[in-house]
């Protein structure tokens, strides 16, 4: 992990008028399992076809090991590419499309068949090279287009939304498979998706995008618990913003006021902005905890705030019941509707909450994540 | 079908008497004509009016007739070359406006599809004067090189149908495929090779037939561009009828038919084949009508 394999510089792609990929530089480095997560119509494709060969940037350079490759053909490109509609040769076997791109490259015949032959093990086809395409599920398909593109041992494995064609169950079970496929191969991982779950699930390192511009490159924890911007942290999971404004910046801790919460947002660390700009807290469903109100009862404590900060009084609007887990919304004072995540960690003997009780909700210092943009 | 009494369904149309009348009359007026017509090729008859007893006699005299047979040879000649050529021409046009954008296409496009609408009568009197005033086709060339004008005619209202069938099928083309091919460090020209000519298959196939027909029993535009050393069947046939119907056209007519329901069963089967038909795409393009 020290040297990038792939390298974009202030790359731009226009299509006539429209910027689909607006100055980007982005380093990814041997081995990792790289997302391109963002909204469709984000830029994340047009810059993995970039990377591929299909597109040429309109300005800036595209390296791989240092080298530019931006106007090299695809053809001639150490990267292979696992399309979203997986696009198995119809006309060819199991074996023959994983074959072809050695064909093309010379590999004699005694050589060729043992490496398809291991490619098919890898990706547990074995025994249906003989297989024709329209014999296979959805889910073989995939992994015919998978050892189709290893077997060429490419320096970079290019994922164009791979699981978005295949059916919930099938999806969890390939995202183990990938990340395991990719630590057995080595190879560096690209992914396009569009879906925040996959890419938290598989990532070693994500770049969000929107509207072609890079937003924020992480992993996947500093992205949801660290988000740089609104979108980042309204993308990324869910979320609840509060605009307002920057009342007390020390070194150790922090307050912002905002006029949809009728509490203070106190923080036990210093936000390094000018005091009285404005800045939005970005609280997340689960880390809002639920009490009981009890008319007469002092609200509950909590250690690490001063009093009534980080605590407000709400009534709940609604729950949808997940299994796992519940969510609420909780209207407080002013008529905004604050989103709470609660695990069901017993069966049957956590405290219930009904439609239209009253209740606190409470949060720890160190919870809100403040962004400035 | 388990209750025979009961009203007819909804979908039973069969079971209706206006649709039993439709389906008869369409037998009637389409087929009646032809049998009739295959029947009294073996009338032991010279008006052909009447049936008189059964004979081979005008097949043998068809086959004996020397003009008959080389007017057959013509067209069987003729239909081949501009298969092959329509062939390569519609593939290519088809290829060209599939995958290409360039100034001029629209036009290119609708002047495709000239020779597809204009009535035949125009096109062969078109013909007659290209090739009269135009780019006169030299006279007494050896065979088969006198039946160039009529090959270039030929040609000329042929490969739009081609290229038509061809760009149809070519819609249904996945572009990833070609990709993949690209990716997996396939050329251009390997690309269209591997994974584009093997799609188009199917179209090609329809292609070559629809031209092959299209040629074999054309009249009108023939009739304008041949001369008297370069007589095609249809020609030769209507130049016989002109005197009277003997059994001895129906036999060749026959013979004719035989040869086109042969290759049309030829085509179904080759397209009926799930390995020419990847994906299930090919049907919309099965069976192209001519109008």
């Amino acid at each position: 992990m020290s040297k990038p394999i792939i390298t974009f510089e202030n790359v731009t792609k226009r299509f006539g008028r429209m910027v689909a990929v607006d100055n980007v530089s982005l380093a990814i480095d041997e081995g990792e399992f790289f997302c391109l997560l963002g909204p469709s119509g984000c830029g994340k494709t047009t810059l993995l076809r970039m990377l591929a060969g299909f597109e040429t940037p309109t300005e800036g350079r595209i390296l791989i090991d240092g080298q530019d490759i931006s106007t090299t053909p695809p053809n001639r490109r150490p990267v292979n590419m696992v399309f979203q509609s997986y696009a198995v040769f119809p006309h060819m076997s199991v074996a023959d499309n994983v074959a072809y791109g050695l064909k093309i490259d010379r590999v004699p015949g005694a050589e060729r068949d043992r490496r398809v032959q291991e490619a098919l093990e890898l990706v547990q086809l074995g025994g249906l090279g003989e297989r024709k395409p329209d014999q296979l599920s959805g889910g073989q398909r995939q992994r015919v287009a998978l050892a189709r593109a290893l077997v060429k041992r490419p320096r970079v494995l290019l994922l164009d939304e791979p699981l978005s064609a295949l059916d919930a169950k099938l999806r969890d079970q390939m995202r183990t498979e990938l990340c395991a496929l990719q630590e057995t191969v080595g190879i560096t991982f690209i992914m396009v998706t569009h879906d925040q779950d996959e890419a938290l699930a598989m990532a070693s390192r994500c770049a969000v995008m929107n509207r072609g511009l890079l937003q924020q490159v992480a992993t996947p924890n500093d992205l949801y618990e660290f988000p740089g911007s609104r979108f980042v942290a309204d993308f990324i999971g869910s979320v609840n913003l509060f605009e307002g404004v920057l009342a007390v910046d020390e070194q150790d801790e922090a307050v912002i006021r905002s006029p949809e919460l009728p509490t203070d947002i106190y923080l036990d660390h210093g936000v390094t902005g000018a005091k009285g700009t404005t800045v939005w807290a970005a609280l997340r469903p689960e880390k809002i905890e639920l009490h009981k109100y009890v008319p007469g009862q002092p609200p509950p404590v909590l250690d690490d705030s001063p009093a009534g900060a980080n605590l407000v009084r709400g009534v709940i609007r609604h729950e949808s019941y997940l299994g796992s887990e519940s969510t609420y919304e909780v209207e407080i004072a002013g008529g905004r509707r604050v989103k709470v995540l609660r695990s069901n960690l017993t069966r049957w003997d956590q405290e219930d909450f009904a439609l239209g009780e009253e209740v606190w909700l409470g949060w720890h210092a160190c919870s809100p994540a403040v962004l400035l943009n | 079908m388990m209750a025979r009494r009961s009203a007819p369904g909804p979908l039973e149309y069969l079971r209706r008497w206006p649709l039993r009348l439709w389906l008869a009359a369409v037998g009637i007026f389409l087929y009646a004509p032809l049998i009739a017509l295959m029947v009294f090729s073996f009338n032991d008859s010279r008006r052909n009016v009447v049936w008189q007893g059964f004979t081979f006699k005008y097949y043998e005299k068809a086959l004996n007739n020397a003009s008959l047979i080389e007017a057959f040879v013509n067209s069987l000649t003729i239909a081949a070359v501009s298969t092959v050529l329509s062939l390569i021409l519609g593939a290519l046009a088809a290829l060209a406006l599939w995958r290409f954008r360039f100034p001029g296409k629209t036009g290119f496009d609708g002047a495709l599809a000239l020779p597809i609408v204009a009535p035949e009568i125009c096109l062969g009197v078109a013909m007659l004067v290209f090739f009269a005033k135009v780019l006169p086709w030299p006279q007494d060339l050896p065979w088969p090189l006198n039946l160039g004008a009529i090959i270039i005619a030929h040609v000329s209202f042929c490969f739009p149908f081609v290229a038509v069938v061809v760009r149809g099928r070519l819609a249904s083309f996945n572009r990833e495929l070609e990709e993949a091919a690209r990716d997996l460090g396939a050329s251009e020209w390997r690309t269209l090779k591997d994974v584009i000519l093997p799609h188009m298959a199917p179209s090609l196939v329809a292609g070559a037939f629809l031209a092959f027909t299209l040629s074999l029993d054309d009249f009108v535009i023939t009739f304008f561009t041949s001369g008297p050393d370069t007589v095609t069947f249809p020609v030769k046939v209507y130049s016989m009828v002109r005197f009277s119907v003997t059994p001895e056209v129906n036999a060749a007519s026959t013979i004719l038919i035989l040869v086109t329901v042969i290759l049309t069963a030829a085509a179904l089967k080759l397209q009926g084949d799930p390995a020419s038909t990847e994906g299930g795409h090919a049907a919309r393009d099965r069976n192209p009508k001519r109008h």
